[in-house]
């Protein structure tokens, strides 16, 4: 590849005329920010040449399409980041500005060598401070910011985790200051978070702009991850002839990365677990699988230590693993990173890593930390409050709640209440210099074409490898502030991201994780790691997926019908209002309101409005849930098209839709339905998971057949004309119908139809000799017998004589009377398919509900 | 003045009834007595009903016996019985104004980017907040008075105690294990746990190091009544580091402002009460049931019966 020299490179200040059109003439310089795209005379640094004149040669239609693409990759794939702030805990869209973040080979290879080492040097120290403390008893670090933090945890005193490493994986955030150089601002030593979105960020943007992926030499990411698993794998402590299973624990759906919890699970192909998925039985963890208890070697962790352990750690935490810091005292488990490990997080210590860290690894310190106070000593308080202007102030233990406070900001007495704070516990803070972040290009969007110059920091990211060593991601998640003076940069503050690409001057590894090679050993064929927990969710994704069908299918006969009758009350309207009353699809008409009545209003609330009783928004909100909670067993397909759907029923709430969009709305609905039950039939492994699935389908569908059937049956108004044909379209049975009859429906062959014949998958038989051919197949894999109750229901009806409804042969009077006896069997199948449900949940699942609780005696 | 030792048996029974079955059940015991100087064990044994599925005995971080028990199959009661016979040398200081003055102890333990002497970076293990002990300003003003500059840090230690003794009042439903050092302050009331915690924080806001101590305490009958088995409880105390007073700390026990010597049986001393708690468990299953905890202490030698103390002796 050509590189021109920076001089070659120059581009003209943007008082020349004829560069006016150059994406450079309003791009701001800053003279108190190092830029990481211009030099300092304003000329294109080398290694962003290139990127930046593709740049500037692509018309603005060009980049339109790709700011589309990569919100559209974004929404699709349900990238998202949960605010705390956000009073409904909502997710909030992941925030991915196009424009990478682009560093030079040699630059990379200082920062990634220093990366390493402080890498290094934190795990020596978690070593060392667990251990012998020497870092203490030689006055190398002060107690204050080892015993006096929370976050240094007692229990784990004297444990060495297996391979005496603690700092499985390490984050660190870069700034870069005025003269060109790299600081260390922060480090990450808890379960540090963002290496997934960093990957996503990559998936995204190497599509934006492939032609200069490829071109510029980009480094992959996949060696960074496959090393992480390799070390992961080599540190678990198997017994002889065990595979290592690893599981990464999540604090669930509600923490703030969960999206990347469950993107890296399913990327690096370990099953995502909450606590409650765990047990510890003696020395040893289990995952609870559907099959038993599964040992676990190594527990990626993404939720912080404290919250670990209930027996020992925090108690009230119902989050954690009750004995699992007895399974890492015996070395059974390998726990990523071990626990006590956010004690390194403190700022405070920054100040004390230049001598620690010629003391531990013998070596100097490579890369600076940001200048650093910390007011326990008498000479840092007293210079913190001569430079006070100058200094951010911030907690000396990350526990304690504070946002940083910018000296220069206070004023009067509020600056006087922050002095006397730190004088009262000077230990408890740490003043740091203030430093000029750099800033680099983004691409706005509220303009035609232009760049904006944004304050950037780094994330970078190591992660223990098979030799013991950091292997560093060539890359991370660069973040940028939203204004132009910024100088916190927080993802929490509406921040944006970055992809970084570093390039490299030697071959790009073409390694994939998405399709690692495997030996035969590896093979894996059924979902033996199944958790109760997932298999719960994928029951109820199955009857909450069904229910939103069922519901759509209810609402689309009712809107037909009243457009049809154009407002007329007929027989056809009033049956299909009475039977959609009847299954809870429409609320239930006030006392001495005519049955039937059903208001337009009504229809748009039952199908629009989440919080309508029985609504299909409601329904659809329910399989969002339940989706949620299984979310990485889920391909992005199945989870675009769910995304697709509520976006479009929360945006048509807003807007109070006719009768024809309801309709289309309806379509739509179903189309999507149908696609979710061609993705579970034809992309999802034949697992117990996809069992439960669908069994939860069955039950469903077996519900609401027999329901509505048992409604239509008794319903005085069914008997008008127009109803039959309403009840195949409801039960998706009209084309069948229609082929095999070329006349007006009739009881009779109706019932036949979606009753008795075993091959209608739309019939009560169908589904409940479906699920007999399951529950066959769960005594033979499990043991387990259920009651029989759904058996012996199926077999009263199919003893029941169908010739009694023959009109041919009967009266009017006696054809009724049958119909109501067959009313009453399909009754007792509902039943018994309900209390099937409910053996199905004693037997496999976890019960959510059933915590444990923590018990003190003095 | 040399005296013989004082032994005692103690039981310390702990009743689990359940009400329905628990499944699976975690429990870490801090009930077997850590040796010292002053306190030799004769015999120790700690009984459970069912029989744990598993046990692992081991030493905590701060030097405590601890055992960890699990039950895997489920039952709907639990008993633990820990028996001991112990005996207790006499140990009071010789004299509480030999102490260095609290100023000279503070600044010893604050740190001076040099190598801190053992014994400090030892004490320094309590010098900071914990998870019962906030330090806040608020409880460094309510000792002041106590602590003068150049007074003897066990003479300000010494009126300290006897200032939450007079000011704070004995009153078990007043507070729960969980009640905020802050709120005691507050309320003026509490138990042992309450006065100990309080008396630590005190002393921690000053720069001092102190500790939590677990243990008994020998109650006497009212005279001329047969003493009462299973009237007693576990009881709690403050160590205070005074470095170069015999073994470097001192007991001090607020809830009967007194000197603890062969009075006191010493079980576990860790930062707080969570540290050591006696008890602590996980369960899944089982109806809400509180424990029911019995504790009788028998002094086993009638003539070396020590005298009488306060008669609000009988805490918990």
């Amino acid at each position: 590849m050509m590189r021109s020299t920076a001089a070659q490179a120059g581009i003209r200040p943007a008082d020349s005329p004829q560069m006016a059109r150059t994406l450079l003439a309003i791009y701001p310089q800053s003279s108190r920010r190092y830029d990481e795209m211009l030099g300092a005379g304003g000329e294109v640094r080398a290694h962003w040449k290139e990127f930046f004149e593709h740049l500037d040669r692509a018309s603005p239609e060009e980049m339109h399409e790709r700011l589309a693409f990569v919100d559209r990759r974004i929404q699709e794939n349900g990238v998202t980041y949960n605010v705390y702030a956000d009073a409904k805990g909502a997710d909030r869209p992941w925030a991915l500005d196009p424009l990478p973040l682009i560093i030079a080979p040699d630059e990379w290879a200082e920062i990634s060598a220093a990366v390493a080492q402080r890498a290094t040097l934190m795990n020596a120290m978690l070593a060392d401070l667990y251990g012998e403390q020497r870092l203490l008893a030689e006055g190398l670090l002060p107690p204050a910011l080892v015993y006096g933090q929370h976050g240094f945890l007692w229990p784990c005193r004297g444990t060495r985790p297996p391979g005496g490493v603690w700092l499985h994986h390490y984050a660190v955030d870069l700034a870069r200051s005025p003269d060109g150089r790299w600081w260390a601002i922060a480090d990450r030593t808890q379960a540090p978070s963002g290496a997934g979105y960093a990957l996503e960020n990559r998936l995204v943007v190497s599509r934006v702009f492939p032609e200069m992926f490829h071109d510029l030499r980009v480094q992959h990411l996949a060696d960074f991850f496959h090393d992480q698993q390799d070390g992961l794998a080599a540190l678990a402590p198997v017994d002889p002839g065990e595979q290592p299973h690893i599981v990464l624990l999540t604090p669930g759906p509600y923490n703030e990365t969960y999206f990347e919890h469950a993107y890296l699970a399913r990327y690096l192909g370990y099953p995502l677990v909450e606590g409650q998925d765990l047990t510890v039985r003696g020395d040893t963890v289990y995952l609870k699988t559907l099959q038993g208890l599964k040992r676990v070697h190594v527990i990626l962790r993404r939720q912080d230590d404290d919250y670990c352990d209930p027996l020992e750690l925090r108690g009230e935490s119902a989050l954690g693993v009750p004995g699992l810091l007895n399974a890492a005292r015996a070395g059974r488990v390998a726990i990523a990173n071990a626990l006590g490990s956010g004690l390194l997080t403190s700022g405070a210590l920054m100040g004390f890593l230049p001598a620690v860290c010629e003391r531990l690894l013998g070596v100097p310190l490579a890369m600076p930390s940001v200048a650093t106070w910390w007011c326990g000593e008498k000479p840092a308080l007293d210079y913190v409050r001569e430079h006070f202007d100058e200094l951010v102030i911030k907690p000396a233990y990350p526990t304690q709640r504070m946002d940083p406070v910018f000296g220069n900001e206070l004023k009067g007495e509020a600056r006087n209440e922050m002095l006397r704070r730190i004088e009262a516990r000077p230990h408890a803070y740490v003043a740091q210099e203030m430093v000029n972040l750099s800033q680099g290009p983004t691409w706005s969007r509220a303009h035609e074409r232009r760049l904006l110059a944004r304050p950037v920091g780094l994330r970078a990211y190591a992660a223990v490898n098979a030799e013991g060593g950091y292997s560093v991601m060539p890359g991370g998640l660069a973040r940028v502030a939203t204004g132009a003076n910024a100088r916190i940069i927080s993802m929490q503050r509406g921040g944006a991201s970055k992809d970084t690409w570093v390039l490299t001057d030697g071959p790009v590894s073409e390694f994939t994780l998405l399709k690692p090679s495997l030996g035969v050993r590896d093979l894996v064929r059924s979902g033996a790691n199944l958790t109760s927990r997932v298999v719960e969710n994928l029951f109820w994704l199955g009857r909450y997926s069904e229910r939103f069908d069922d519901s759509a299918r209810m609402l689309r006969v009712l809107v037909a019908r009243l457009v049809e009758a154009g407002g007329q009350r007929t027989p056809a309207v009033r049956s299909a209002l009475a039977l959609a009353e009847h299954l809870g699809v429409l609320p239930s008409p006030e006392e001495d309101g005519e049955v039937g009545e059903g208001s337009e209003h009504s229809l748009l609330e039952a199908i629009y409005d989440p919080d309508q009783p029985g609504s299909l928004a409601g329904a659809i909100r329910s399989v969002m849930w339940s989706a949620t909670h299984v979310r990485e067993r889920l391909s992005l397909d199945h989870w675009h098209s769910l995304n697709r759907l509520q976006r479009e029923q929360q945006a048509a709430l807003k807007r109070h839709p006719s009768m024809t969009e309801a309709s289309a709305f309806l379509d739509r609905v179903l189309g999507v339905s149908s696609s979710l039950t061609g993705f579970a039939m034809d992309n999802m492994t034949r697992d117990d998971g996809w069992r439960f699935l669908v069994v939860g389908r069955r039950i469903e569908r077996l519900c609401f057949l027999a329901q509505a059937l048992v409604g239509f049956l008794r319903m005085e108004s069914a008997r008008g004309p127009g109803s039959l044909e309403w009840l195949l379209e409801l039960t998706d049975s009209i084309i069948t119908y229609r082929s095999r009859y070329s006349r007006a429906p009739e009881l009779l062959p109706v019932v036949d139809l979606l009753v008795f014949d075993g091959n209608n998958p739309h019939g009560v038989v169908f589904q409940a000799a479906v699920l007999g051919r399951y529950l066959e197949r769960m005594r033979r894999e499990f043991g387990d017998t259920d009651s029989g109750e759904l058996a012996a229901a199926l077999e009263a009806l199919l003893a029941w004589d169908l010739g009694s409804l023959d009109s041919l042969h009967f009266s009017e009077n006696r054809v009724c009377a049958a119909s109501l006896e067959l009313a009453g069997l399909l009754e007792g199948l509902d039943e018994a398919a309900g209390h099937l449900s409910d053996w199905l949940g004693m037997r496999y699942f976890t019960h959510v509900s059933d915590v444990s609780r923590q018990t003190i005696a003095l | 003045m040399e005296r013989a030792p004082v032994r005692y048996h103690v039981l310390h029974e702990t009743i689990y009834d359940y009400g329905s079955p628990v499944s699976l059940s975690q429990q870490q015991l801090h009930l077997s007595p850590r040796i010292l100087a002053w306190q030799q064990i004769e015999e120790e044994r700690v009984d459970i009903e069912p029989v744990p599925t598993w046990r692992r005995d081991g030493f905590d971080a701060f030097g405590n016996p601890v055992s960890w028990v699990a039950f895997h199959a489920p039952h709907e009661s639990l008993t633990i019985r820990s028996a001991m016979t112990v005996a207790v040398t006499p140990h009071l200081p010789t004299d509480l104004d030999a102490s260095p003055p609290w100023n000279e102890v503070r600044d010893r333990l604050a740190y001076r980017a040099t190598p801190p002497l053992p014994e400090d970076l030892d004490a320094t293990r309590f010098l900071f907040e914990s998870p019962h002990v906030r330090v806040k300003h608020e409880l460094a003003d309510y000792a002041a008075d106590c602590f003068p500059a150049g007074v003897p840090v066990l003479v300000g230690a010494r009126a300290l105690m006897a200032k939450i003794f007079r000011e704070f009042k004995f009153d078990p439903e007043a507070t729960t294990v969980s009640t905020p050092v802050m709120e005691v302050l507050e309320k003026k009331r509490g138990v042992c746990q309450d006065f100990a915690h309080l008396m630590i924080a005190c002393l921690r806001a000053q720069g001092l190091a102190a500790r939590y101590v677990s243990g008994y305490l020998l109650t006497h009958p009212p005279p001329g009544k047969p003493r009462l088995v299973g009237a007693d409880a576990s009881h709690a105390w403050v160590s205070v580091y005074a470095p170069g007073c015999g073994e470097g700390w001192v007991d001090f026990d607020p809830t009967n402002d007194l000197l603890p010597d062969t009075q006191h049986i010493t079980v576990a001393f860790g930062r707080d009460f969570g540290d050591i708690s006696p008890l602590r468990g996980i369960i899944l299953g089982g109806g809400g049931h509180e424990p029911e905890v019995a504790v009788t202490v028998t002094p086993l030698d009638a003539e070396a019966l020590p005298a009488t103390i306060a008669a609000k002796a009988s805490v918990a």
